[in-house]
């Protein structure tokens, strides 16, 4: 038995307890992952030689990131784990891997995709000025680096990690200059209701924001973002919002942290032709899967918040899951009860991710609202003005014709931080829905690939 | 009520129908051109982009100097920017024997408007000092150049649009028949549209119309490979392209003024036809990487930020179907330019609208005549 | 022109020495390229298509906005690398090593 050639892509929280549940079964999974160390993004580690306590870097999550991370060091002589290497296209059967320069093929019976997420993001005028970061590499900047993103931090967009990176820079001794959240009160109230399936996480959200409060930060909610300030060499210097009430605020900042909650990593999935479907709750696109993780694609799973985003808890939950159905589909024996309990927490977690996405509304009207000189592509420096004329003047109404013609989302990120965007600046213009302009197609490589890479002869 | 009723229908819009259709109606044609997916998503958006004439066969010059002097007329003639650039295109080789080829082909007075220049040796590395020292020499095409394929196929629908042509898109055609002097196309969303001529410029899938016809072809479908590297400041604006009988060591690059060079050649992939869609095959690209060391050793630092293939139809002598069909009396071809499409669009479009509304054309395009396909009637004895 | 990252903590580690465009600076062991760059200075590249500079985006290895290049021409992307002895870094894109007239 076991012979199966399993591998996994991801050792964040759905990766780890996939690949735990498949030793638990007699496998000896690959786990690949780009990252030099296990925990993704969500519980990265700290590189060596940094001393600051799990309390310190995890919070009110502590128990739970020591946890995985000794999980992942029990597992690791049974497993094939393979940190620093980048798969970065597939066929049928097979990954292409790059790692140092070196590029080599691994075969597979079976695949688990936990790719996980970045920040899913909505543009302003200025954002591409120096200092502009997203709110989840503010995060990281703490967490892996111990550095704050500037000597001044706005923190803008919207959902649950604006309050928790803002309280996480507090707490390591920043300065906050503001929180500014597009989403208004009313909205949360209304949220209440599914939040309350996991009345822990809504506690510590209500208490991150009472925190700031306490420090006197300002914290301002119903905002619409109209521009981040700064020079083209030195950067920010400032953000400039319309309130709720209508008045234009600015915030003189060095850095500003921008985030809308987050997008799924479907490249891989996309690439192995896995289709996709369109989430009304979150506004976009996500894999469309089974409740136990299977792809449209058989030998295909996906598990974490690449396949649909529900955090951490329930990444854990799904990878477990994803890795269970696998186990059935190879006709090996599983604990019927222990499938059962991780429907039973997902059920909750799904209905939060509900609640959530009502609370913390993707703000698709600024997409209309942003100005023509405002740039949407980052890396291609396309305006929206631009992509509107693509569509007024060329017709192009769907994402890749407009891509095609516009070169937004053709850069090196590939899309990931404008595609959405762009979807809907498209959809605006074009008056229709942005279900109908589709998606960005997922092209190779899923990273900048060099091409200094030499392949590895066995 | 729509009219679907017109002189011409144009099934297929890539840049060949798209062309046409504008050229048709240059010529005062009624057209309709129906396309299944969107204009120019297949073979013509996303080829490699050389507007390149030297190399090819010596009996398509003509038609490729009657498409040069139309993209020389860009962008006025579609008024639409195509981003065509003549810098210039040069075919270098690794042996000393293919240089002999080079020259051959340089004194062929069929390339004689090619200007073609022979460079070996010394005066080569001097022109040319980012080569590598594997190349042995080269033929420069001075007024060769390369252009966008994203654009031009739709830029020229946009054009015939705007003289009146009807461009229908996600229209898919299901059957076509002769019904007394003219043809009856049914799509498969049910419309029946009419003309008294008919264009089959469905590229990859023209064979699937020109079997309809009693008219098949040996045609396969090839997946060609494209990368792209990150943008680095503009210093390569000659289009270059190794010549060798070898497959592998087949590629091309090009670079663009926003600095991005782009990338093709090696083996080709297999489209999925179902789904009408093409991957790249990974081995293409580690071969391409290879092979841009070898030519460019400089380019070994870049990195390649994006992939992408497509689906083209090549027939079995590699030369395409253009012109009358040789059974059926008002229908037209030009499909299956295997690979070598891009730089004839435009001369394609003229001369097809030239010969649908004159019944000849000035250019000769004879060896590229769906007859050449056409069972002996000795074979057709032997099959009866 | 100023810094543009805070250290917060985890000021104890060795110090590793750089260059950057040909100065020398100090950074500590651990650190990321990004980290080491921004605090020192506002930025880390030129932008290919505006005067602006960037500095970043992401920090996990995502975006593709904090490339770099070393004096030899390798690319390194800033937020994945960490720091070494003797780096030699260089924030604007190398001339290209082919002439203009190819």
């Amino acid at each position: 038995m076991a012979t199966a050639r399993v591998v996994i892509v991801g050792a964040g929280p759905a990766g780890v307890r996939c690949a735990q549940t498949l030793v638990a079964a007699g496998f000896r999974p690959i786990l690949i992952d780009e990252n030099r160390r296990d925990g993704g993004q969500i519980y990265r580690r700290q590189p060596q030689g940094f001393t600051r306590s799990y309390a310190t870097l995890y919070g009110t999550e502590a128990d739970k990131a020591r946890d995985l991370h000794e999980s992942f060091e029990h597992l690791r002589a049974q497993i094939d784990y393979r940190p620093d290497t980048l798969v970065w296209n597939l066929t049928p059967g097979q990954l292409c891997c790059v790692s140092q320069g070196e590029h080599s093929t691994v075969d597979y019976d079976a695949l688990i995709l936990c790719t996980g997420a970045t920040d899913r993001l909505m543009p302003i005028k200025g954002w591409q000025l120096g200092g502009t970061y997203s709110l989840g590499g503010a995060q990281i900047a703490l967490k892996a680096q111990a550095v704050s993103i500037g000597h001044r931090v706005v923190f803008m967009g919207s959902g649950p990690l604006l309050y928790l990176v803002a309280s996480q820079y507090l707490k390591a001794g920043a300065n906050v200059a503001a929180v500014l959240d597009t989403s208004p009160l009313g909205k949360r109230i209304k949220a209440l209701p599914k939040l309350m399936a996991r009345p822990r996480l809504l506690f510590t959200g209500m208490k991150l924001l009472a925190q700031l409060r306490q420090a006197k930060v300002p914290v301002h909610l119903g905002i619409s973002p109209l521009q981040v300030l700064g020079e083209a060499d030195s950067g920010v210097s400032g953000v400039q919002v319309q309130t709720a009430r209508g008045e234009t605020l600015t915030v003189a900042c060095d850095a500003v942290a921008l985030g809308y909650h987050l997008r799924p990593e479907t490249q891989l999935a996309d690439l192995a032709g896995c289709l996709l479907r369109f989430d009304e709750a979150s506004s976009q696109w996500l894999l469309a899967t089974d409740d136990a993780g299977r792809t449209s694609v058989s030998g295909i799973y996906a598990a974490g918040d690449g396949a649909k985003i529900r955090g951490a808890d329930a990444a854990e939950c799904a990878g477990r899951l994803a890795a269970l159905a696998l186990l059935q589909d190879l006709q090996q024996p599983v604990d019927a009860a222990q499938v059962a309990e991780q429907h039973r927490a997902l059920k909750l977690m799904d209905e939060f991710r509900v609640g959530l996405a009502q609370a913390f509304p993707w703000p698709a009207e600024q997409a209309k609202a942003l100005p023509d000189d405002a740039i949407v592509c980052r890396c291609e420096m396309i305006s929206a003005g631009e992509l509107r004329r693509t569509v007024s003047e060329k017709g192009a109404c769907e994402v890749n014709r407009a891509k095609a013609f516009s070169r937004v989302g053709m850069g090196r990120c590939q899309g990931r931080y404008c595609a959405q965007a762009g979807a809907e600046v498209i959809a605006a213009a074009a008056g229709i829905h942005v279900q109908e302009v589709g998606r960005q197609r997922g092209q190779a490589p899923v990273k900048p690939l060099s091409m200094l890479t030499r392949e590895v002869t066995p | 009520m729509t009219m679907n009723k017109a002189d011409v229908v144009i099934v297929g819009g890539g840049l060949m129908g798209s062309a046409a259709a504008f050229f048709l109606r240059q010529r005062g044609r009624s057209v309709i051109l129906l396309e299944r997916d969107q204009i120019g998503q297949y073979a013509s958006g996303v080829n490699f982009g050389n507007v390149r004439r030297q190399g090819r066969f010596l009996g398509q010059l003509e038609l490729a100097n009657r498409s040069w002097a139309l993209w020389k007329r860009l962008p006025e003639l579609i008024d639409d920017d195509l981003e065509f650039i003549a810098s210039g295109h040069m075919r270098v080789c690794y042996r000393e024997d293919e240089i002999a080829e080079l020259e051959a082909y340089a004194a062929a007075p069929e390339a004689a408007q090619l200007d073609l220049k022979i460079y070996r040796g010394a005066e080569l590395h001097e022109r040319f000092p980012f080569l590598g020292k594997d190349v042995k020499g080269g033929s420069y095409a001075p007024h060769d150049g390369h252009a966008n394929p994203r654009l031009a196929a739709p830029a020229f629908a946009r054009a015939a649009r705007r003289l009146g042509a009807r461009i229908e898109e996600k229209t898919e055609v299901a059957e076509v028949q002769k019904v007394g002097d003219g043809f009856s196309i049914t799509t498969t969303d049910g419309r029946q549209f009419s003309a008294a001529q008919l264009l089959i410029t469905a590229g990859a899938w023209g064979e699937k119309l020109s079997a309809q016809f009693g008219e098949p072809v040996p045609l396969e479908t090839n997946g060609p490979q494209m990368a792209v590297t990150e943008p680095v400041p503009y210093a390569l604006p000659t289009v270059i392209g190794v010549y060798t009988k070898i497959p592998e060591e087949v590629i091309y690059f090009r670079q663009i003024p926003r600095g991005n060079i782009i990338i093709g050649g090696g083996y080709r992939s297999k489209p999925d036809m179902l789904n009408r869609r093409a991957y790249v095959e990974p081995r293409s690209i580690l071969n391409q990487l290879d092979q841009m060391r070898r030519l460019v050793p400089g380019i070994g630092n870049l990195n390649i930020i994006r992939v992408w293939s497509g689906i083209e139809g090549y027939l079995s002598d590699s030369l395409p179907v253009m012109g009358p069909s040789g059974t059926v009396d008002g229908l037209f071809y030009a499909f299956g330019f295997s690979g070598h499409g891009f730089q004839l669009g435009p001369g394609v479009g003229d001369v097809m609208a030239e010969l649908i509304s004159t019944g000849s054309t000035r250019t000769s395009i004879e060896p590229f005549s769906i007859r050449r396909f056409a069972p002996s009637a000795e074979q057709r004895s032997k099959a009866s | 022109m100023s810094a543009r990252f805070v250290r917060l903590a985890e000021q104890g580690r060795p110090i590793v020495r750089l260059k950057v465009d040909g100065e020398p600076i100090e950074a500590l062991q651990g650190d990321t390229l990004m980290v080491a760059l921004l605090t020192h200075g506002p930025a880390l590249r030129q932008s290919e298509f505006d005067p602006g500079s960037r500095a970043g985006f992401c920090l996990m290895g995502a975006c593709q906005d904090c490339w770099v290049w070393t004096r030899s021409g390798e690319r390194l992307r800033a937020c994945s690398n960490e720091v070494r002895e003797g780096l030699d870094i260089i924030t604007q894109q190398p001339e290209a090593i082919w002439p203009l007239r190819g």
